[in-house]
């Protein structure tokens, strides 16, 4: 399959008003010694209907469970219809960044009224248009503390996500800022008793996650009151949005930067990716924080209208000086979430409710098996940790009725070997749950 | 237009949420009401309104889809709806991240062979497909020659970048604790071979190089360039955001680059989205294959896996794999052209730029009078000069012919910069109306400047107040 | 056409001018050139009273819609004051560069910097050869 329209005439053309006799000619600044013939390792081309069912084996090549206990990170929510026949229409994904904004007001107060419905959320005043995911969020929002107070501290509970820490370490270490970790408390949370120890006036950020990655809410506001009295700055993450239908914001409880993964909000699992990073901040930020933002002004003749606004912060103004990079940004999956947002509307409380509804009777069901225990007494959302009897086993005969268990935390929690990390959204139906215990009595 | 907020009436609503199958729970016994936020602010809208308000706001968005959008340097060629059927396969959709590898293996296979391929295309040993874009991939890469010249043992404090460079380089080697040095073009648009002689010392890490470059031109010294890096330790870093320009005639690995990275919503057709997605793996030669993020797909006899075990990585750049469903359109882009499909892509987008480089020289000042690659740069500075009508202006005239204005005021060392990049999906139709339009416009700017300055007049909204926005900055909507 | 620069001010080559109060202080603001060059002012970055810097260390940071410009203090010493009527108005560089668009209150360290920077004339010379 090919997608160039020239037909020989029209190269024959072209070439003659071009001054040349073959196409060669337009490749002779490439030495001759570096002229490639064929590309090697590449299959021959195909036609479409050769593709569909190429695509098709390998697609094939998956298996998907029936459903999934697993979170952990991305969370298999329903999706509406209504988002993707909005994300597909090729006015928006067909476009490109709105730098042009009178031909792109389409997507620029889509934008506008996504960081409207992101910055309520997250009970902060400003949401920027997207990060790449919920882990380089973070690490961003860490950086830009970093660089802003010009200390090189940064605290990160243990509790938050394995791979954003991860994130955190590698993006840490290439501006050359140390990271300490902080351990959780028997409840779940953070220890605040030593998150006091820790702070110092070396401290430029404290990172949190609620609910946290073992599906814990967190006690915002009592690390925020400790956190602003050393003078450092409080950024809590989210992994799951849908929790923000129900849970106080980190921006009430005084977190200075929320920033979070937005997946949850109508983009498929996509076996990791696109995602979308969710990076909000209090007002006074405004003009540091990284990404696109999007601002409504007017034109000439007094009409509404939106524009990309205060991009001297972004790197094609600021160039070495900027504090972040990013470009190219999770602009449709940006929108895929407001259209869900704008979907839900204040149903997101029903299903932020239905999903405890569901993660509690798992919960309760699973603690009435002999030899499972609870380990953290926080409360939780949608996801949970327990203590059960051979971790492995249960997971495999889970996976023999083709159905996900939990995920097992000992990869990144070695003293949590004995525990499963469960999740229980909305999609899970209580003949689901039912079959799960009788499978595993 | 109004925003979603002012269509909103209570007791609205587009989704419904299903009636619980298990017992409800009383809230506040499981949580605390601290815990519990005390009001929820969301739209509420019937899903007729929703879409009508959705879809009113698509037709004020101009996509490639509608019109040429000849945007240089952004490579906005067609996106194959193929693609986008495929990449909906449930196969590919359903799957969450941590799902045991078993279940799997398709995806894991098609990451594997997309590594393969791009080995191949650009003459590389390996490549990552983790970074979530260009730019990401540029930090990627950039943090790879840190950690290379620490297992050295020996610290380099300096990055060397082209004054033409995209603002991402600097960027990212700040980020990354570099010092930037900017390196003069030559006259010809190519890197000043003197200029980097002088500055390449031992303590320079890397020369980022985008080849060809912004100017839409070859590097004709690439082996003396690559030569005078080398010979002094350093790294060459490729920014692969032009690879349309050389795919199947030259490969960056052949040329010298030690490190290079793509932009699969540029050259490989993926949607750029109106911003986002995109996904830009980072290929390298062998001496940074250790360091490439992790995890990594390995292959044993004929199943896939996830590895992290690479001692020597910089780590993770991201959560999870990559953008994979961006990879699978890229993937399904590269399988549907082969090798050959590939070259004739470079070929013809080539042609096209150099097609309307020779068409619009009489019209628009050529700084750069030579065989350009997939791009042309023009300079305004004949209009400014005659009439004072900028790039700008020109740019907003172009978008009451109904095209989305090339890129503009950027390279930064043109004065008044107008960058075309039509790519190949462009037929010579296309192009002939585009370079009459391009043609009127000159003509008008010489003869009736005010009628340039003033557009667009067949928008939807006219020129916008930037300062404005900047200065009283409104990026939230507020109930009044 | 950019105002006439004031005689009774010296002024940096970085297109900075500066006001001797005569008592150890002094008034620094950037010339109506430079604003011109910036166009539209949508922000400036003030420093906080107290901070000490150096000579062409950054002081202060003005922004375009388009670009972004640090403000290099033509001499070492300490910021005594800061004009915050620009937080709500950075405009007002645009309008009066010279009066109302003053930007920052400086105790000098060191009087005889003073000595290295240029008369009006001598500003107005730089300006006609960076032209040519």
């Amino acid at each position: 399959m090919d997608y160039c329209p020239h037909t020989a005439d029209d190269i024959a053309q072209m070439q003659s008003v071009i001054g040349i006799s073959s196409l060669d000619e337009l490749f002779a600044d490439i030495p001759e010694k570096f002229r490639l013939k064929q590309i090697p390792d590449i299959p021959a081309a195909i036609s479409e209907q050769e593709t569909v069912s190429i695509m098709g084996d390998i697609a094939g090549k998956n298996k998907l469970p029936q459903f999934t206990l697993t979170g952990a990170g991305a969370y298999h929510h329903f999706i509406p219809a209504v988002v993707g026949h909005i994300t597909g229409r090729a006015e928006f994904y067909t476009a490109y960044t709105p730098y042009q904004s009178e031909i792109s007001q389409g997507m620029l107060q889509a934008i506008y009224e996504y960081q409207t419905m992101i910055a309520h959320l997250t009970g902060t005043e400003i949401a920027n248009a997207s990060m790449y995911d919920g882990a380089s969020a973070m690490a961003e929002a860490a950086v830009l503390c970093a660089k802003m107070s010009s200390r090189t501290k940064i605290i990160v509970a243990r509790s938050v996500h394995p791979e954003y820490r991860k994130v955190l370490q590698t993006y840490s270490w290439a501006n050359g800022y140390t990271v300490v970790e902080l351990p959780y408390a028997p409840s779940g949370q953070v220890d605040l008793n030593v998150l006091q120890t820790q702070l110092d006036d070396q401290v430029a950020a404290v990172l949190m996650q609620s609910p946290n990655f073992f599906g814990a809410i967190e006690d915002i506001a009592q690390v925020a009151d400790a956190v602003h009295k050393k003078g450092a700055l409080l950024v809590a993450g989210f992994t799951d949005g849908t929790s923000l239908g129900i849970l106080q914001p980190a921006g009430v409880a005084g977190a200075d930067f929320v920033v979070g993964e937005g997946q949850s909000f109508g983009n498929p699992l996509n076996y990791g990716g696109p995602y979308l990073g969710i990076f909000a901040a209090r007002e006074k930020f405004m003009r540091r924080i990284p990404g696109r933002l999007v601002g409504a002004t007017v034109d000439k003749d007094g009409r509404r209208g939106f524009v990309l606004t205060l991009q001297t912060r972004e790197q094609h103004i600021r160039r070495e000086k900027a504090t972040s990079n990013i470009c190219s940004n999770e602009a449709l999956c940006a929108l895929a979430a407001g259209v869900y947002l704008a979907a839900l509307g204040k149903n997101l409380k029903r299903l932020a409710e239905l999903n405890i509804y569901k993660t509690q009777y798992l919960k309760n069901k699973l603690l009435g098996l002999a030899g499972w225990k609870e380990v953290f007494s926080a409360p939780v959302y949608n996801e949970f940790v327990l203590n059960c009897p051979g971790v492995k086993k249960i997971n495999e005969k889970l996976k023999n009725e083709g159905i996900t268990g939990g995920y097992e935390l000992q990869k990144d929690y070695p003293e949590l070997e004995n525990s499963l990390l469960f999740c229980a959204t909305e999609m899970i139906s209580k003949e689901n749950i039912d079959k799960v215990i009788a499978i595993l009595k | 237009m109004q925003l979603i907020f002012e269509i909103s009436r209570p007791g609205r609503c587009s989704a419904d949420i299903p009636v619980s199958d298990v017992p409800a729970v009383n809230i506040e016994d499981e949580i605390s009401n601290k815990y519990l936020r005390n009001e929820l602010d969301l739209p509420e809208v019937a899903e007729i309104d929703l879409i009508r308000h959705y879809t009113n706001l698509s037709r004020r968005n101009f996509g490639v889809d509608l019109g040429f959008y000849p945007l240089g340097s952004c490579t906005m060629k067609y996106n194959p709806k193929v693609n986008e059927n495929v990449a909906a396969l449930p196969g590919f959709t359903g799957l969450h991240p941590y799902a045991d590898t078993e279940y799997a293996q398709g995806n894991l296979q098609l990451i594997y062979e997309m590594q393969k391929y791009l080995c191949g295309i650009f003459g590389m040993e390996e490549f990552t497909i983790q970074p979530a874009a260009g730019a990401h991939g540029e930090l990627t890469g950039v943090m790879m020659i840190k950690k290379y010249f620490e297992k050295k043992g020996r610290k380099r404090r300096v990055i060397l970048i082209p004054d033409a460079a995209h603002g991402t380089n600097p960027a990212s080697s700040a980020l990354c604790g570099f010092e930037v040095v900017e390196l003069r073009s030559n006259t010809e648009g190519g890197v000043d071979i003197e200029h980097l002689q002088s500055l390449m010392t031992e303590d320079v890490a890397a020369l980022m190089l985008t080849n060809p470059n912004t100017l839409g031109l070859f590097e004709r010294n690439i082996e003396k360039v690559a030569a005078i890096v080398h010979e002094k330790g350093g790294l060459l870093y490729g920014d692969g955001a032009n690879a349309n320009a050389f795919m199947g005639k030259t490969r960056p690995g052949d040329l010298g680059f030690d490190v290079i990275q793509l932009n699969l919503h540029k050259t490989f057709s993926t949607p750029h989205g109106g911003g986002g997605p995109g996904s830009g793996p980072v290929g390298v030669g062998k001496a940074l294959v250790d360091f490439l993020p992790v995890p990594r797909v390995v292959k044993t006899d004929d199943k896939y896996d996830w590895s992290e075990n690479f001692p020597d990585t910089i780590g993770r750049v991201r959560s999870f794999y990559g953008n994979f469903n961006v990879i699978v359109k890229a993937y399904t882009y590269i399988r549907s052209l082969g090798a050959e499909g590939l070259k004739r892509a470079t070929e013809m987008a080539v042609l096209n730029a150099n097609y309307i480089k020779e068409k619009l020289k009489p019209y628009f000042d050529l700084p750069y009078d030579r065989i350009c690659m997939h791009e042309c740069v023009f300079s305004g500075n004949r209009q400014v000069t005659q009439s004072g009508v900028h790039t700008s202006d020109i740019a907003k005239k172009l978008i009451d012919y109904g095209y989305h204005p090339p890129t503009i005021y950027f390279p930064l060392i043109v004065h008044e910069a107008i960058m075309i990049e039509p790519t190949e999906t462009e037929s010579k139709e296309t192009l002939d109306v585009f370079c009459d339009a391009m043609m009127a416009i000159a003509k008008e700017a010489k003869e009736n400047p005010e009628g340039v300055k003033c557009a667009p007049v067949t928008t939807p909204v006219r020129r916008l107040d930037e300062v404005l926005a900047a200065r009283k900055p409104d990026v939230c909507w507020k109930r009044s | 056409m950019s105002k006439k620069n004031p005689q009774d001010r010296l002024y940096s080559t970085d297109h900075e001018w500066v006001k001797n109060n005569g008592d150890g202080t002094i008034i620094v603001g950037i010339t109506d050139y430079a604003q011109e060059m910036l166009t539209d002012i949508v922000f400036v970055d003030l420093p906080e009273i107290g901070r000490k810097v150096v000579k062409k260390a950054t002081v202060a940071v003005v922004e375009s819609v388009k670009s972004v410009s640090d403000i290099y203090s033509p001499v070492s010493g300490e910021v005594i004051d800061v004009n915050t009527t620009l937080e709500e108005t950075p405009e007002l560089i645009n309008q009066d560069a010279f009066g109302e668009g003053w930007i920052v209150k400086m105790r000098l360290s060191d009087e005889s910097e003073l000595g290295m920077l240029l008369s009006a004339d001598g500003y107005e010379e730089m300006l006609k050869e960076e032209k040519s």
